[in-house]
């Protein structure tokens, strides 16, 4: 992030809230409203998937909380035998669809967040590596990040899921499950952070302020972590958002194909899987309303992630 | 190159034919939610296994759509005036395998022999018969241990198959389907019956075509050349391939899209009560439970638990809101088609909750208990949906399920080899008396009977009563062995009864079939309109 100085009687580092008022992002945050309502979209819905358990009406996935007599209620409107009235309406087992899709949401973002972390920290060590070392370590690493990249990420993902299946006793597939699907996302998408850390590396390590650290024998693990990282991240977090969407809609596909989180536990695409089954007969909302949630929550990232990287290329300032 | 130009010849007139015929021929596409388990006819007692296996197998004696008993390879049978012990079936004769082997006598001996194999899961249907042998090239003798009345009842899946094809290809042994063995007649068949097996991917697609030489010819009306079945899991997707016109038969349309499918204009949904129940089973007999946070005691083995269990269970929610109407709440585990029916058994428990929890806490579970339970995701009609509504309701008195939904062919191989504290089972009565259930699913497990009683359940009045059925010739007195039998089992809450199942059978309005009580399309019967 670039920060101006203004005048010469401030103090030499501004404060944080100074600095945030007067950046180029606030300004060009501020002047592009699709933008504000994507940011507010994202924010509310990330907010109600962390407050889920206080804000919601209901405990969708205790078995014990539910009438199933309360089943296929239509939103908005009582159940003809109980009485009961559900704002999205409920699904064929009584369960409230608007609290599913809390509870749904938290887990998409917590896979699609932890995914994401996880793939960062990987491209971009490697990246970092590769840029800075050169040699055989560089042809490796980016051979592999080609390989990969050959395959589409659903497939990598799918193949990364089926040998974890195989390895993990099926007593203890659905408590690992979440961690598998995290895994299997991350590992399907570092090359974009490699790929991206690398080039930026290879520029930086032979500018003045690089040398002049080598000069003084600083290690090459600071050189990399204190000199040369803080000046690629700006990059890093254009494609940690449009990865952060990618990683949400990647993990619904999964769990839509049945191999991701389990039924007990549904996230977003679970939810869309479950509800499908009832297109047909006239019960919508079991599969729209999470569908919606799914496509606002992804749509909102993505254009954030778009904004992000159009505000930090000076080219296109 | 004469040979070759020849070759190409007849390769090109035989391609011709193909075609030629190809054009008149109609070919029936058939989906159903699972597949069938195997083609060895004896490795499975399992209905839609039996179902794809009567295309192509023959049995002595079948059940029709109206549950008569029809003559299939058998033209007569009775027992023998002198001597009520013996059997003796008529073969049909001029009946001839889809390979082109000559169906005798011998082949039916063979075909009894093998499914008294210890592998063979027909073994408890025709576990009374001591001696089995040819009079004659077309005439066969069972003796049964003690005079057997009703063993005709239980033919009506017995396949048979030919002694020169299973010793030729090394499949006189049954499958061992819980041991996970394969064999040649698992994917190959050589049956007589109207459609030979052309091509068998398991789960994918399974293709036959009519058999020319087929002994039924004149008999049947036969108008459909070519099957082509195919399991399609997703009940959406099964609904959207009928519509669509995708397939011209789906045997088990999702419940919730029969009101849609009968209003179609190019859609006939024909319906009628199945020879099927549902119901969750217990394994009472160990002394712990493998998947419980219980140790060192079984909570199922008291029955105050199981009774707790049956009160908190409401049938009619399931009925109205999972089946969608589609099923009849049920009270016991056999439907009304069957000797020793009672609707007073059958009369469904009422939901109890607050009964329910007293029981729970008499029999020192207050804090309740938790335990797996395993279902099917591809057998019943809306299996799963029911496994998560029981899991909801046991759940408010404190029994808290974990819920395993998987694949049949997963689950039926677990059972078997009783791995299972808590299941889902449907069972539906072939021969149309009591004596098949009991038999199967309440007498205590041995080599000889209680074959899918994996509840560990024993009780010797019990099995006194239902060991006296077989020979027992007086029938009211029959039948008062048998309603004194059901008493034990009811009070005994062996099993949680949910619902007898109700058929939908959805086809293209110019199909022509009337529904099966067990759920056995027999496609020699189809017709067009």
């Amino acid at each position: 992030m670039t920060t101006e100085q203004t005048a010469g009687d401030q103090p030499l580092r501004p404060s944080l809230w100074r600095r945030i008022l007067d950046s180029d992002l606030l300004y060009s945050f501020l002047r592009k409203p699709v933008v504000i309502v994507s940011f507010v979209l994202t924010v509310i819905i990330v907010l109600a998937a962390v407050l889920a358990p206080w804000i919601a009406p209901h405990t969708p996935f205790d078995p014990a909380s539910l009438n199933l007599m309360n089943g296929f209620t239509p939103p908005f409107s009582a159940n003809e035998f109980t009485g009961d009235t559900f704002i999205l309406g409920t699904d064929s087992q009584g369960r409230d669809v608007f609290s599913a899709i809390l509870y749904g949401a938290r887990i998409s973002l917590l896979v699609g967040f932890s995914a994401v972390a996880f793939a960062m920290i990987l491209g971009v060590g490697l990246g970092l590596l590769a840029g800075y070392k050169g040699g055989w370590v560089d042809s490796l690493i980016m051979r592999v990040a080609d390989v990969q990249l050959s395959f589409p990420a659903i497939l990598v993902a799918l193949m990364i899921f089926g040998v974890m299946r195989g390895v993990i006793p099926p007593q203890q597939q659905d408590q690992m499950a979440i961690y598998v699907l995290i895994l299997a996302i991350g590992l399907s998408d570092w090359v974009q952070y490699a790929r991206t850390v690398r080039s930026s590396t290879m520029a930086e390590k032979n500018k003045e302020y690089v040398q002049a650290a080598r000069l003084f024998s600083v290690p090459a693990h600071r050189i990399l972590l204190k000199h040369i990282l803080p000046n690629v991240t700006g990059p890093i977090l254009v494609i940690a958002t449009i990865g952060l969407a990618l990683a949400i809609i990647l993990e619904s596909t999964l769990s839509f194909l049945g191999v991701g989180v389990p039924a007990t536990q549904p996230s977003l695409g679970t939810l869309i899987r479950i509800g499908q089954d009832y297109l047909f007969s006239g019960e919508w909302w079991i599969t729209i309303f999470p569908g919606l949630t799914l496509l606002v929550l992804a749509l909102s990232v993505n254009l954030l992630g778009d904004w992000l990287r159009d505000a930090l290329n000076p080219k296109l300032r | 190159m004469t040979i070759t130009l020849r070759a190409v010849v007849s390769g090109v007139a035989a391609t011709a034919l193909a075609l030629s015929t190809a054009v008149s021929a109609e070919t029936l596409r058939w989906a159903n939610v699972g597949d069938s388990l195997t083609f060895d006819p004896h490795a499975q007692n399992h209905g839609q296994t039996h179902t794809i296996s009567h295309q192509v197998y023959d049995s002595l004696i079948y059940s029709d759509h109206t549950g008569a008993q029809t003559a299939g390879l058998a033209t007569d049978w009775y027992i023998l005036d002198d001597d009520p012990e013996v059997w003796e079936f008529q073969l049909r004769e001029g009946v001839t395998f889809h390979e082109g082997q000559s169906l005798t006598a011998d082949d039916v001996v063979f075909s009894f022999e093998r499914a008294l194999q210890p592998n063979s899961d027909m073994r408890p249907l025709i576990n009374t018969i001591v001696e089995i042998w040819a009079e004659d090239d077309y005439t066969v003798r069972m003796r049964t241990d003690g005079p057997n009345p009703l063993l005709a009842n239980n033919l009506t899946n017995l396949f048979i198959m030919s002694r020169e094809w299973a010793e030729a290809n090394n499949v006189t042994e049954v499958q061992d389907y819980s041991g996970g063995e394969e064999n040649y007649a698992v994917r190959n068949a050589n049956g007589t019956g109207p459609y030979r097996l052309v091509s068998r991917e398991a789960d994918v697609r399974t293709e036959m075509e009519l058999f020319e030489d087929f002994w039924g010819m004149d008999q049947y009306p036969l108008e459909v050349s070519r099957i082509v079945f195919t399991p399609i899991q997703s009940g959406s997707t099964r609904a959207a391939a009928i519509l669509s016109g995708e397939i011209d038969f789906l045997q088990d349309p999702p419940v919730q899209d029969v009101n849609r499918l009968q209003a179609a204009n190019d859609i006939v949904v024909r319906n009628a009560p199945q020879n099927r129940s549902i119901f969750f089973g217990m394994d009472q007999g160990r002394s712990e439970l493998r998947t419980s946070n219980i140790q060192g005691e079984n909570p199922f083995a008291d029955r105050r638990v199981r009774q707790a269990m049956d009160l908190a269970i409401d049938r009619n929610a399931i009925q109205r809101i999972v089946m969608r109407g589609q099923s009849a709440p049920a009270g016991m585990i056999a439907p009304s088609f069957v000797n020793g029916y009672e609707e007073e058994l059958d009369r469904v428990t009422g939901t109890n909750t607050a009964r329910a929890r007293e029981l729970m806490a008499e029999a020192g579970y207050e804090d309740g208990f938790s335990v797996t339970m395993t279902c099917t995701n591809d057998r019943y009609i809306e299996d799963e949906g029911i496994c998560q509504a029981v899991t909801g309701m046991l759940g408010q008195i404190g029994v808290q399920v974990n819920l395993n939904a998987r694949p049949n062919s997963i689950h039926f191989a677990e059972l078997q080899n009783g791995e299972l504290d808590f299941y889902l089972l449907g069972w539906g009565v072939p021969t149309l008396d009591s004596h098949y259930v009991f038999d199967f699913l309440l007498e205590t497990k041995t080599d000889n009977s209680g074959a899918w009683n994996f509840t560990g359940w024993s009780n010797e009045e019990f099995d006194a009563l239902s060991r006296q059925l077989p020979t027992e010739t007086d029938l009211e007195r029959r039948n008062e062995l048998i309603a004194q039998a059901w008493r034990i089992a009811q009070e005994e809450v062996v099993y949680l009864p949910i619902h007898h199942q109700v058929l939908n059978w959805a086809m293209r309005s110019d199909v022509v079939m009337d529904v099966h009580p067990e759920d056995q399309p027999m496609i020699k019967y189809l017709t067009f309109e």
